[in-house]
């Protein structure tokens, strides 16, 4: 009687097993790299805008604070992005006819508002207050970066939850003096650690852990 | 013969007289590799998978319209999805308890049974895991947050919820049975590779069989295994119903948090177990003529087993009341009370009619002899094993703490479709699996015959001819 | 932020720019303007949406909306779609974004004014908190003033201005309009008749004079299906003129309520209920409780709260307060002596407390009961004390159901050619012996102003859409006649009229916003010199300084009341009609929060019943029974004055046992998607020689059964000794109390905290906690629909009622106690108990509910799975689960309605009571950025707020001097099934009654057992 295989199929065998188990592994390990991936979260993926807005020429060159635009930073959950009125302000004068700013004007005109693009989307479900971070010494670009590099802003960082809990579950790793809070270029000393300590001490830092802290 | 012929019955044998290795052979083998697929098997068929279609639609339905479509409400949180979970997983105990601890035991009777023991075991896993996947009603979320795994959120799953050993339990549960079925079909699959005349069945056939020559070596590797794999299936048969016990124990609910549920949820299950085992073994033996394989023997073992752990289930019951009364707690006396004369007193009193006045009559031998009433029985205790579950969940979650948050429980159409059609799944998966493999083992089978005492293998008995 | 509020504010700025944007509202005016806006909230309302009370219709929506669901729980796990930002172009003064503005105003009961303060978030009003400075909202609200802003936002309320169905502008109706009015002017208005409702706005008041002024011959009618008028005609008879009573409870000691609901209706409930409870509240181990005796027809809210409750037919009762004038030694005739037992120790009791007594009767009694209170009030010395009295509160105080007879009349005989109905709906809510619609007919002109396209819209040639009170400029009077200016929240969203706009119309002013009409108003009533600090005070506290009327002496005239009227005895079955308790009149019916609200006593939902007695239903052989479908029950027919009626049965415990209670209110054809087809109409039966009772009903059984959505089916009248054993409402009278203050600890043994196996966690910093004095709470419901209304939660329609999958986080339970006849009734509202040792947060697979550091049991939804088991492992079922997509996520201005501080919950998710964590939060984040201690009592839960009682207290129990400290201290203070070790967070302060122990005690726990079988059982 014929063999119904030939005898290399022991081998294939063999290797199919091992097949199987690397190739169930690597799906795991496939789908926990996308999820982290900036496919998944847009880290570091500039957006396009209505208007070209360049924080690298106004924060970096004109050296205009963040609060001028983001007013309700200090007192407000969100930190409000800026009426057309702001940049008015001083577009009135300056660039005034420079077609790259036509969209400002042209709101200004009709009433019509600017429509950005949301680059640091939290999903609906999370409930972020910027009041409460500014306030206890956690500067703009820990979660923003280096705005004042970014000709077009990108999300600097993942906002994934184990992201936001790096930070609440080791706040001194992170925390500045208040007076550096809006300094895009301040960069954490040597002895960030045990400044951080003293930081959390002075500014009773308590940052939470509970699920109610965000999710409500 | 007439394996209802009392004279056989003292001792008697558990394979027909006449047999040698190659009859053994034919009669089992001829059931699988025969051309014509007989007319029964395809209306049962048939049936089976129109059933199955049944659970289709409801599935479908839970998923877009969203589980408020069952019967379940506040305070029922928990209806026909956990009773049948449970009801399935219990079924689902016989196989491993035969192949298992009846192998340890060195029990030669189950040779004929523990082939399609196994099978019916599988499948019953199979459905009771359709419940726990998609009683959430998502269980697109369910799926990849019960699991742990280093996820973006940096949290696992809460480990002291029954729920998630839940997870654990019947997953691996599920992996050794299906190991130690595959294991002990090898030397079949070998068989048939061997005997089929068809060239693709020799193929698919021969890639089951992983090579099997039945060499002296393979034999020795097959008994390591099949033992080994005995020893780690054994201690499972306890466990999985002990922690299926525990999603109730753990609870607060009076009527749940009870410290026998262990012992008698395992012993519900095998009970239940071995009704189905008959339940399907009676059918089988009669349609393709197996009497000779499955003996009257073994009927009445089965029959003993099941009366044995009835009594066990009914000394449950018992307790259950007892420590009621005896706790002298406010919510756990009303509870008993509720539960014998409160709006669901019809099902507790079914309840104790099947599991506990019915397995009884078991002890005459008349009746434990007589196929047609082991059959009802059968029936009977798996209606019984149900209406269990029924009672441990809606009666105790309806009446609860607070009078004023009581509720009632009726499940509802698709209730019943998602339930009927997992048993239409069952019976499916158990129709192919009759069609495509031996459902007694052979080999084993010819350990038992006259005069062998070791292993013969397929490979050798092809040989012989 | 949701990116609706960003959309329309920015419409919001624009208009802005243009309007100089002197107050926020201002710029909101023109908000609905916009085109986008205006058809973004226009768009068809999705049909599957609406379909609250349809089931089937509901699935086929679900159907649909599961899918899109199922898809996006799919690919969830990849990436979230683009959002925008849209800001301001010009930012409107006062508004930071992601911080809520508080604006003052007053809602309108039965046309009186009910001070509120409304939260809105950026132009979008949200939410409605009483207005502490208010007369009569002390900082509370009811019910009714909570339910407002669904009211505001109902998707089903009339759009636009119709003419016989066909859409017109307003230009086409004032051009319409002026044939009309100058065939009039040459009648001097013979033909012209206006239909008002109760009218307490001095501004429409003045429009309506100056009105009559140019049409000399005109009529201006009232007519509103729960009026004054028995109360006016009784002040009328027993002091010559009509006067508006006011009463003091706080000064009363015995008060004695002759079927005066005055804690569940009527324009001051909200400050007699605070008033009330105060006097019922036990500080320590101390007490200076009043006590109530009430004698009624029909069960209240108020009876429940009696400690002396009398249940009689409403024809009887005359006879009975004629018993107690009599025993107080005015010279009455007619009284009823069967009830000697009862009056006799009554009478005693207010002889002793001269001068702080009260004797209060009831709209629904004739006039001469109204007459022998106040005799007795004088008897008593209580005039000037417990009771005062002002000039009327109406601007035109007038016989409402005589009007409307006049109305009725001059429309049947021809004599009216115009007519406008100023709100109201008489049509559908008019006596039906009136035969009102067949007379409106004969009208050759007939328009109508309502939220509505309602059965009288559907009856008028034209009909105008009615600005919503939140949407438009008005003034009204509070029932004390403090003023309080009406301004608007959010610019109409319909473009609706408002009854200044449309009266300034036919004044020949067609142009004048009511804006212009108010202010010109008040500019003549302020004087030019400071008016405008003066009407910014006005609208900045909700109420003008020192415009409450001023107490009238008065002295009794010996008069008519002497003699009874009519004969009281009737034989045979009565039928009582009363307003019903969570949709009034009628008014609410389209109100999905008030429709779902369960009724304070018989905890029915969506529909009305006839209520009646155990043993009238026992002699009837009606059975209620409950299924899983709901609770089945026997359809009667109702036959009074030959009308006949297919009603409901539903059994109610304490009702008098010859008479059936109809509530108002059901019945309704056109109310909208929501309230048509619900219940019947009792107005069907009612009479006008009958407002409230008549003789002569019968009643039999049709042998079919009804359904009926009933949150807490007869359990706790069959299983009452089990309530008892089980200790879950504790209560004992002052006696035992003071013989034994802790009662109610001694009731069960709380096992010691050291008891669970884990060590016990301590709470650094906060511990949140809560108190809810059982003595205070009078079951009003205002809590249950302030939560609703914090937390966005979803109505669910009455199959999901009846299934019981109702979501309200906070519910009230309802115990009897006593025999079914007459027994005690106790509330208990129950909400998440935040136990420190919760059963539902092991069970959890997914870590779904765990604890916060300061003791909250958190809900996170957007982890839950949805297996279900916390809430069977919660011994409270306070766990509400989104069996379905319940939440409506397409109907644009249900959006603009919602809480954007709390996650709108979607289909298979767990949900709670959060103690409003959000408030929690923004309380903390505040005090933090301040660098300071959070204060005891900066944190109100909704419904702590809400609660005109006062009942509930919120706060820090790790603060020894916080007031929730001190409240469980109290040896009232016990956990709700604390024996289980779940110590819960939330405790209950057991509640004291205070009977006369000269009273006999007609309904013991015997009497309890002996009537048990009349109770109806479940069937299998």
């Amino acid at each position: 009687m014929s063999q119904v295989f030939h005898r290399s199929m022991n081998t294939l065998a063999r290797a199919s097993l091992a097949i199987g188990l690397l190739g169930a592994g690597g799906g795991v390990g496939l789908v926990m790299a996308v999820s982290r991936s900036p496919y998944a979260t847009r880290q570091g993926v500039a957006r396009e805008q209505p208007v070209p807005f360049s924080h690298q020429h106004h924060v970096g060159g004109m050296g205009i604070d963040c609060r001028y635009c983001h007013t309700a930073v200090e007192t407000s959950a969100v930190a409000g992005i800026p009426p057309t009125k702001t940049c008015m302000n001083c577009h009135s004068q300056i660039w005034a006819d420079s077609p790259a700013l036509e969209p400002v004007r042209a709101s200004f005109r009709t009433g019509n508002s600017l429509q950005w693009v949301r680059v640091y989307d939290l999903p609906e479900f999370v409930y972020f207050d910027h009041s409460a971070h500014v306030n206890k010494g956690v500067g703009c670009s820990t979660c923003h970066g280096r705005v004042d590099l970014m000709p077009l802003l990108s999300q600097e960082t993942s906002l994934l939850m184990e992201w936001c809990l790096e930070c609440h579950r080791a706040p001194e790793r992170f925390l500045r003096p208040k007076g550096e809070v809006y300094n895009a270029a301040y960069q954490p000393p040597a002895n960030q650690l045990e400044l951080g300590k003293q930081l959390v001490k002075l500014y009773d830092a308590k940052p939470r852990t509970s699920c109610s802290t965000c999710h409500r | 013969m007439s394996s209802a012929n009392p004279m056989d019955l003292p001792g008697a044998p558990i394979l027909g007289p006449g047999h040698t290795l190659g009859t053994v052979t034919d009669k089992i083998g001829d059931v699988v590799l025969t051309r014509k697929t007989p007319r029964g098997w395809l209306g049962g068929f048939a049936i089976a998978f129109g059933l199955l279609q049944l659970m289709l639609l409801a599935v479908v339905n839970l998923l877009f319209v969203g589980i408020g479509v069952w019967g379940v409400t506040i305070p029922i949180g928990w209806g026909f999805d956990i009773i049948n979970f449970v009801w399935w997983i219990g079924i689902g105990h016989a196989g491993t308890l035969i192949s298992a601890i009846l192998l340890l035991m060195r029990q030669e009777w189950r040779m004929s049974i523990n082939r399609f023991a196994e099978a019916m075991t599988l499948f019953a896993v199979a459905c009771a895991a359709f419940y726990p996947i998609f009683h959430t009603g998502r269980p697109w979320v369910a799926a990849y947050w019960l699991l742990p795994y280093p996820n973006t959120m940096g949290l696992w799953p809460n480990f002291r919820s029954p729920l998630i050993w839940d997870v654990f339990a019947v997953s691996t549960y599920a992996t050794v049975s299906a190991l130690f079925w595959y294991v002990g079909l090898i030397p079949d699959m070998a068989t048939l590779r061997d005997k089929t005349g068809s060239r693709l069945l020799k193929v698919v056939y021969g890639m089951g069989a992983l090579g099997w020559r039945g060499s002296i070596r393979h034999w020795h590797n097959y008994e390591t295994a099949y033992l080994l794999l005995a020893g780690l299936a054994t201690p499972l048969v306890v466990s999985v119903h002990t922690v299926v016990s525990f999603d109730f124990a753990t609870g607060l609910v009076p009527g749940w948090h009870a410290t026998i549920f262990p012992p008698y949820f395992v012993a519900g299950a095998v009970y239940a177990g071995f009704a189905m085992v008959l339940t399907l073994a009676i059918p089988l033996r009669w349609y393709y003529r197996l009497q000779d394989f499955i003996t009257m023997r073994h009927l009445e073992n089965m029959a003993k087993v099941m009366m044995a752990t009835g009594l066990v289930v009914a000394y449950g019951y018992v307790i259950e009341a007892f420590m009621a009364w005896y706790s002298g707690n406010t919510y756990e006396m009303f509870m008993m009370k509720n539960r014998m004369t409160g709006p669901y007193a019809v099902m507790y009193w079914c309840l104790i009619l099947c599991n506990v006045v019915t397995p009884n009559l078991l002890w005459f031998k008349r009746l434990r002899t007589s196929i047609p009433f082991l059959f009802l029985v059968a029936l009977v205790v798996s209606v019984g094993m149900w209406l269990e579950r029924f009672v441990i969940i809606v009666t105790s979650l309806h009446r609860d703490f607070l009078p004023a948050s009581w509720g009632m429980y009726a499940g509802t159409k698709y209730d019943w479709a998602a339930f009927i059609g997992t048993i239409g799944l069952f019976l499916t998966l158990f129709f192919l699996f009759v069609r495509v493999l031996p459902a007694i083992s052979m080999f084993e089978m010819k350990t038992i015959l006259p005069g062998s005492g070791a292993h013969g293998s397929g490979g050798e008995a092809e040989k012989a001819r | 932020m949701s990116q609706e509020s960003f959309v329309d504010l920015s419409m919001v700025r624009r208009r802005l720019a243009g309007s100089g944007g002197r107050r926020y509202w201002k710029s909101l005016e023109e908000l609905a303007a916009t085109p986008g806006f205006q058809n973004f909230l226009e768009r068809e309302f999705p049909e599957q949406a609406s379909e609250w009370s349809d089931p089937s219709g509901r699935r086929e929506f679900l159907r649909i909306m599961g899918a899109s669901l199922a898809l996006a729980g799919l690919t969830a796990c990849t990436r979230q779609p683009e959002e925008k930002i849209v800001p301001y172009v010009k930012s409107p003064e006062q508004v930071v974004p992601g911080r809520p503005l508080f604006f003052a105003t007053s809602v309108l009961d039965q046309g009186f004014a009910k001070g509120v303060l409304v939260e809105s978030h950026l132009g979008r009003p949200t939410k409605i908190e009483g207005n502490p400075e208010h007369p009569a909202s002390l900082g509370a609200t009811d019910a009714f003033g909570q339910a407002t802003i669904l009211g505001l936002y109902d998707p089903d309320r009339s759009k636009t201005i119709t003419n016989r169905g066909e859409i017109r502008t307003w230009g086409a109706f004032l051009t319409a309009l002026q044939p009309a009015l100058a065939a009039q002017k040459a009648l001097g208005g013979a033909g012209f008749r206006i239909l008002t409702e109760t009218v307490t706005s001095p501004t429409l008041a003045a429009q309506l004079d100056a009105l009559l002024a140019q049409y000399p011959a005109a009529k201006w009618h009232q007519y509103q299906p729960v009026s004054a008028d028995n109360a006016r005609a009784g002040a009328e008879l027993a002091f010559g003129e009509a006067l508006a009573a006011q009463y003091r409870l706080a000064e009363a000691d015995v008060i004695l309520s002759l079927e005066a609901d005055f804690l569940g209706s009527g324009p001051a409930n909200v400050r007699l209920i605070r008033e009330f409870s105060g006097r019922r509240r036990i500080e320590g181990e101390h007490a200076r409780l009043n006590r109530l005796y009430v004698v009624e027809g029909s069960p209240s809210i108020t009876g429940a709260a009696a400690d002396h409750r009398l249940p009689l037919r409403s024809s009887e009762i005359e006879g009975v307060a004629r018993a107690v004038a009599a025993g107080l030694g005015l010279p009455v005739e007619g009284a009823d002596r069967a009830h000697a037992a009862w009056v006799g120790p009554l009478v005693k009791d207010l002889r002793k407390h001269g001068g702080r007594s009260l004797v209060l009767a009831g709209e629904s009694q004739p006039a001469e009961v109204h007459a022998l209170a106040h005799a007795m009030n004088g008897e008593l010395g209580n005039l000037g004390k417990t009771v005062v009295f002002t000039a009327p509160v109406e601007a035109r105080p007038l016989n409402q159901l005589a009007s409307l007879r006049d109305l009725v009349a001059d429309m049947a005989g021809g004599e009216v050619a115009l007519l406008l109905v100023l709100g109201g709906n008489p049509v559908y809510n008019a006596p039906a012996d009136l035969a009102l619609a067949a007379a409106l007919d004969q009208v050759p002109l007939r328009i109508h102003l309502g939220l509505y396209q309602d059965e009288t819209a559907e009856r008028c040639h034209w009909h105008l859409a009615e600005a919503h009170g939140l949407e438009s400029w008005s003034d009204a009077r509070a029932f004390d006649g403090s003023v309080s200016i009406v301004q608007p929240l959010i610019a109409p969203l319909y473009g609706g009229k408002s009854a200044h706009e449309v009266l300034a119309a036919f004044l020949g002013f067609g142009d004048r916003a009511g804006y212009q009409v108010v202010r010109e108003h008040w500019k003549g009533l302020f004087g030019a010199d400071d008016f405008e600090g003066r009407w910014q005070r006005a609208v900045h506290d909700g109420v003008v300084a020192g415009s409450a009327l001023p107490e009238k002496p008065v002295t009794l005239a010996s008069g008519d009341w002497v003699r009874p009227a009519r004969q009281a005895r009737n034989p045979g079955l009565e039928i009582a009609f009363r307003a019903d308790p969570t949709i009034g009149d009628g008014r609410f019916a389209n109100n999905g929060w008030l429709q779902e609200l369960p009724k304070p006593l018989t905890k029915l939902t969506w529909e009305n019943a006839a209520l009646l007695s155990p043993r009238l239903a026992a002699r009837l052989g009606i059975a209620v029974s409950s299924t899983a479908s709901g609770a089945t029950t026997d359809l009667v027919e109702l036959r009074y004055a030959g009308n006949a009626l297919k009603v409901p049965a539903w059994i109610v415990p304490g009702h008098p046992e010859d008479s059936v209670t109809l509530h108002l209110g059901y019945g309704r054809r056109k109310a909208g998607r929501v309230g048509s087809g619900l219940g019947v109409n009792a107005y069907a039966l009612r009479r006008s020689d009958g407002l409230w009772f008549g003789a002569g009903l019968e009643i039999r059984k049709t042998g079919e059964r009804a359904i009926l959505a009933c949150t807490q089916d007869h359990w706790t009248i069959e299983h009452e000794t089990q309530t008892t054993k089980r200790h879950l409402v504790r209560s004992a009278d002052l006696a035992e109390f003071e013989r034994n203050p802790h009662f109610a600890r001694e009731m069960s043994e709380e096992p010691p905290a050291d008891l669970s196996m884990y060590p016990a966690h301590t709470y650094r910093g906060h511990a949140w906690g809560m108190t809810i004095d059982l003595s205070a709470c009078v079951g009003c419901n205002a809590c249950v629909v302030a939560c609703q209304s914090e937390n966005n939660i979803p109505v669910v329609g009455k199959d999901q009622v009846a299934r019981g999958r109702e979501m309200q986080w906070i519910r009230i339970d309802r115990y009897y106690q006593g025999g079914l006849d007459n027994p005690e009734t106790h509330h208990q509202p129950v909400l998440c108990m935040h136990c420190e040792n919760a059963p539902c947060e092991v069970v959890c697979p997914v870590a779904a509910t765990v604890h916060s550091d300061e003791g909250l049991n958190d809900m996170v939804y957007n982890r839950c799975v949805g297996t279900r088991y916390c809430s069977n492992n919660c011994p409270y079922k306070v766990r509400r689960f989104n069996f379905f997509l319940y939440q409506d996520w397409d109907t644009p201005s249900l959006k603009l309605m919602r809480n954007p501080d709390v996650t709108v919950r979607s289909r298979g998710v767990m949900e709670k009571c959060t103690y409003c964590v959000q408030r929690i939060n923004q309380a903390r984040i505040d005090a933090k950025n301040q660098d300071r201690p959070l204060r005891d009592g900066e944190i109100e839960t909704a419904c702590q707020s809400v609660c005109p009682a006062r009942a509930i207290v919120f706060g820090d129990v790790n603060d020894p001097k916080s007031r929730v400290t001190g409240q469980k201290s109290s040896p009232r203070n016990y956990g709700l099934l604390a024996d289980l070790n779940t110590r819960p967070r939330t405790s209950y302060l057991a509640s004291v009654r205070n009977p006369n122990p000269d009273m006999p005690r007609e309904a013991g726990p015997g009497a309890a057992r002996a009537s048990l079988e009349l109770g109806s059982g479940p069937d299998v």
